[in-house]
């Protein structure tokens, strides 16, 4: 890795993390802005919300309030819950949900752009076959229909129907409770990447490079594999970060299909209960995860790529 | 060539008015019915624009000529499967399901459309005024459309619709404040693009001015692209005003929209699937109608432009 | 001139593609020699098929391109029998066609050496890819031989350049890369499609210079492709001028450029850009290349030549004799003893005449 990289790798990472700031802050104004208080019980009187408001720093003016919790938040303490588990720490809460919602989508991820790179390969290299039409067909069915459709349809088939999978997370069961999510998310996937990937393989193939590779006498196989390969999967690395985003709106309806405890159920509790630290540890998550992993895509790009690795500057 | 016979004139010179000397000018095709050629024999895209209009057709008079309105509870036929009189069945206040899947779609549709129309004319504007004053102008609007951008969308419509309470307008609201920065990203890039063209140098050194060259040099270039964008973003619009809905952000009863049905019939799905099922394919044959046609759109437009 | 090896032999190739818009016969009745050591140029506006020739001699025919009929003979001597050997090339299976004829007997340098690349594979790799591939090459050996090679094509510091990836190197620097890998196998025919119409000016005449270098090196035969008669006066032994699938006018290259003939010539010559003629005095060809998706009824050219015959319009040309030479042939009614006699433009020959005190 030489200065250049180096120094785009640092202007990167500065900008995400102003990025995440201005985040945390928008995410903070707006639930400053949200109706109603944790503490909405008819049963308290004023004195006595005044008193929980000073307990928890909400008298405070806003720039305090939001001064504080930056400042809280570099400490890994996001503050306590007041509605789900009260006074709870947040990221005691939030802690072990992480582990289940990132297993499950990095295996939607894992799962999804292997198959569909093959998938988009097979398709490619025998154009407009019978084969390459059902997998573009297939694919167009899995960027259109949305995986909470697919999710609802997998658990009336494989978990009512013929109850071959729960239909409820069992915490006692995580890989086969996790079964259907996982094929309902990376359904999605698949059909993006092959779609992609169909269509990054069939202009490598008709390339100037290929036609050289052909004029050296080399087998299709060797061509294939030595000179397409590479540069068809490169690319595929761009659209990983779209996928991300449909993963995390999947996700957030899958597991209230399937009552998976993870974060996309607990940010929804939180804004039916109004529990404000929660609310905003998860979506200053999922913001994170958003930021961190378009940071790893647009480096690793970088570093596959040798037009852009040792490109001049950035 | 030996016994080969020669006429009589074969060694005069054609001449000048011989048929065979005017230049046969190739048969030019007006783009438009090129587009209409191309797209009509893209199979996808003639079902997926079939069933648009079919499915439009009758979320339009399905709800006008039933007999049942969409908000009337029944507790006399609650939960009944389908039958007859109830082509979908009732939900478990005995409204029928039939009146209320195509009122549903109609709302869904109608959401989708106006967030998209909204999308257009906000991210136009934007795209335009980025891309066209250029420098310092376009820094900072690029630079504020990136962090909004790196805030993941589910977070602002979700965040978004805790604040304003859901309402039909909110939801509008919500779906166009994640999907106006698709259309101002092509919006600039065509300007940009289109700015440097010869016709538009040679307005400018006409004087015509900066209404003037948007508008007539402009606009009309941009528009077969953000018809195809926006072919693409009324599904996406669909798929997250049905999402929003199902996490309970939706439209409130009595109304319906596909999503809000979804939601109510999942929460009765081991007892009573057909309550779900109905609108979720539904969903389902409208997202994809869309896309196949949005996707025929794109080829027919620009057979070179497969990916966007 | 009694001991010329003939080294590639095509008789009335015929190439047509299945399209969209029906079948294309690109190529129509072509006939071509090439012997050892010497060049052949193949001239013409595109998409008159001169690419498509030499690509169906390579055996890289698109997937919708089929050859017709018609033979390409490919002769060699064995390198251990010492035996001579000839095979066509257009009854061989791909896969001989790829293990036996391309890159080892039959090399290809590409147009544009921007693109022709692979840009994520390093220069050294893919100049020894194909000497390990065909000849089974240690890496030492291959690491050698490139090592050698790069230098003969005139990449200074190759030993570096070798661990460079193509996006590091200029268009002249990639250009002698694919030189090099061309050169890799030790082929006998090396085919230049417009090897330097992607390329600066001040690189052109570089890049032919070291192409007409290395053919003397190693004793190539070179078929050049390309519509730039200024390449073909520089290079070429032969000349054959191409116009819409056919062969239209062939010869030394003195014949063609100081007696052309065809009417189609006289318009490649006078397009030529020179500094010293008033353009408005040339004579150019009016019209574009006919669709061959159609049948063509007598010579393709007629509906833009000036001299069209009226049997022009209902015969094709066969292939006349120049009066006085073997070599030198032209497909024109206007050849025939029974046509009117034409002569070329005026300010052709005014042209041609200065050229040819010049070349003296």
């Amino acid at each position: 890795m030489n200065k250049s990289t180096m120094k785009y790798i640092g202007k990167r990472l500065l900008i995400s993390a102003i990025t995440l700031v201005i985040i945390v802050a928008v995410l903070f104004l707006m639930l400053k802005l949200m109706p109603g208080t944790p503490f909405n019980d008819e049963k308290l009187t004023e004195a006595q919300k005044l008193a929980i408001y000073a307990k928890y720093g909400l008298d405070q003016p806003f720039f305090v309030q939001f001064f504080n919790y930056m400042k809280n938040m570099l400490t890994g303490d996001f503050g306590v819950s007041f509605g789900i588990v009260r006074n709870m720490q947040v990221s005691d809460l939030v802690g072990p949900r992480i582990l289940i919602s990132f297993g499950i989508g990095i295996a939607a991820v894992i799962l999804g752009t292997v198959i569909g790179v093959l998938l988009g390969i097979y398709a490619a290299l025998h154009k407009n076959t019978l084969a390459d039409t059902l997998a573009t067909i297939f694919s167009v069915l899995g960027v259109s229909v949305p995986s909470f459709v697919l999710g609802l349809l997998l658990l009336l088939l494989l978990g009512v129907t013929i109850p071959v999978f729960p239909i409820l997370y069992e915490s006692s069961h995580p890989l086969r409770s996790s079964v259907l999510p996982v094929i309902a998310l990376s359904f999605g996937v698949i059909a993006n990447v092959a779609r992609f990937t169909r269509s990054e393989m069939i202009s490598v193939l008709a390339s100037d490079y290929i036609a050289l590779a052909e004029a050296k006498g080399l087998d299709r196989t060797t061509i294939i594999r030595k000179h397409a390969f590479r540069n068809t999967l490169i690319p595929v690395i761009t659209i990983l970060g779209p996928i991300l985003v449909n993963l995390m709106t999947g996700s957030m309806v899958l597991e209230q299909i399937f009552s998976i405890p993870g974060l996309g159920r607990l940010l929804v509790e939180g804004i039916t209960v109004n529990d404000y630290n929660v609310v905003l540890a998860v979506s200053f998550l999922y913001s994170v995860l958003y930021v961190v992993m378009m940071l790893i895509i647009d480096i690793s790009y970088g570093i596959i790529d040798p037009r852009i690795r040792l490109g001049k500057g950035d | 060539m030996d016994n080969f016979e020669f006429l009589e004139d074969d060694f005069a010179f054609v001449g000048e008015n011989h048929e065979s000397k005017k230049e046969i000018a190739p048969p030019v095709t007006p783009f438009f019915k090129d587009f209409m050629r191309r797209l009509g024999k893209n199979k996808g895209a003639c079902i997926g624009g079939i069933l648009i209009v079919i499915i439009i057709l009758i979320a339009i008079i399905a709800p006008m000529v039933s007999s049942y309105d969409y908000a009337e509870m029944n507790t006399a036929i609650q939960s009944t499967s389908p039958n007859a009189q109830h082509l979908f069945g009732t939900d478990r206040y005995g409204r029928d399901l039939f009146t209320r899947v195509w009122q549903g779609t109609r709302i869904s549709l109608f959401v989708a459309a106006s967030a998209v129309i909204i999308d257009i004319i906000f991210g136009m504007t934007y795209g335009l005024i980025s891309g066209y004053f250029g420098g310092k102008v376009d820094t900072v609007m690029q630079r504020v459309q990136e962090i909004i951008n790196s805030i993941p969308s589910l977070v602002i419509l979700t965040l978004l619709l805790v604040i304003m309470k859901a309402s039909l307008f909110t939801i509008i609201i919500a779906l166009m404040l994640t999907g106006w920065i698709g259309m101002s990203r092509i919006t600039r890039a065509q300007v940009l693009k289109v700015k440097e063209e010869e016709y538009v140098l040679a307005s400018k050194t006409l004087g015509a001015g900066h209404f003037f060259i948007i508008f007539k040099n402009i606009l009309p270039n941009i528009f077969g692209q953000l018809i195809i964008m926006s072919m693409f973003s009324i599904p996406n619009a669909i798929f997250y005003e049905a999402f929003l809905a199902f996490l309970g952000l939706g439209i409130p009863t009595p109304q319906a929209s596909l999503g809000s049905l979804i939601n109510d019939g999942f929460k009765s799905i081991l007892i009573t699937p057909y309550m779900v099922i109905i609108p979720v394919i539904v969903l389902a044959i409208l997202m994809l109608s869309f896309n196949l046609f949005a996707d025929g759109l794109r080829d027919a437009f620009d057979p070179t432009m497969k990916e966007m | 001139m009694a001991d010329r090896e003939r080294i590639l032999k095509i008789r009335d190739l015929n190439i047509s593609f299945t399209t969209d818009h029906g079948k294309i016969n690109a190529i129509r009745g072509v006939n071509l020699d090439l012997y050892k050591g010497e060049t052949i140029a193949i001239v013409g506006e595109s998409g008159s098929g001169k690419s498509v020739t030499t690509k169906a001699v390579m055996g890289i025919l698109a997937s919708n391109g089929t050859i017709d009929s018609g033979v390409i003979e490919y002769s060699w001597n064995d390198e251990n029998t010492g035996e001579h050997k000839t095979v066509d090339i257009a009854q061989l299976s791909e896969k001989d066609l790829q293990k036996e004829i391309r890159g080892r007997k039959i090399a290809m340098v590409f147009q544009d050496p921007m693109t022709s690349l692979n840009p994520t594979m390093t220069i050294g790799k893919q100049v020894m890819e194909p000497m390990i591939y065909h000849y089974g090459k240690s890496k030492e050996e291959a690491y050698k031989k490139t090592l050698e090679l790069l230098e003969l094509v005139g990449i200074t510091d190759a030993e570096k350049r070798m661990k460079n990836y193509p996006h590091q190197l200029s268009g002249g620097m990639r250009q002698r890369v694919v030189i090099a890998i061309a050169l890799s196998c030790d082929p006998y025919v090396l085919i230049c499609d417009e090897p330097t119409t992607a390329l600066d000016v001040t690189i052109q005449a570089k890049i032919l210079e070291l192409i007409q270098d290395i053919q003397k090196k190693k004793n190539l035969s070179v078929i050049y492709i390309t519509h730039d008669l200024g390449v073909v006066a520089k290079v070429a032994d032969y000349v054959n001028v191409m116009y819409a699938g056919k062969i239209v006018e062939t010869g030394l290259i003195d014949e063609v450029y100081y007696d052309p003939r065809h009417p189609y010539t006289w318009g490649l010559l006078s397009a030529m850009p020179d500094l010293d003629t008033d353009d408005d005095e040339l004579y150019t060809i009016p019209g574009t290349p006919p669709n061959l998706a159609y049948r063509v009824d007598g010579d393709a050219f007629a509906p833009r030549n000036q001299f069209a015959l009226n049997i022009d319009l209902r015969v094709e040309p066969p292939m006349f004799d120049v009066p006085g030479s073997s070599t030198h042939k032209v497909a024109s009614w206007l050849m025939h003893p029974n046509a009117p006699d034409v002569k070329m433009p005026e300010a052709l020959k005014n042209r041609i005449e200065k050229m040819k005190k010049e070349g003296e």
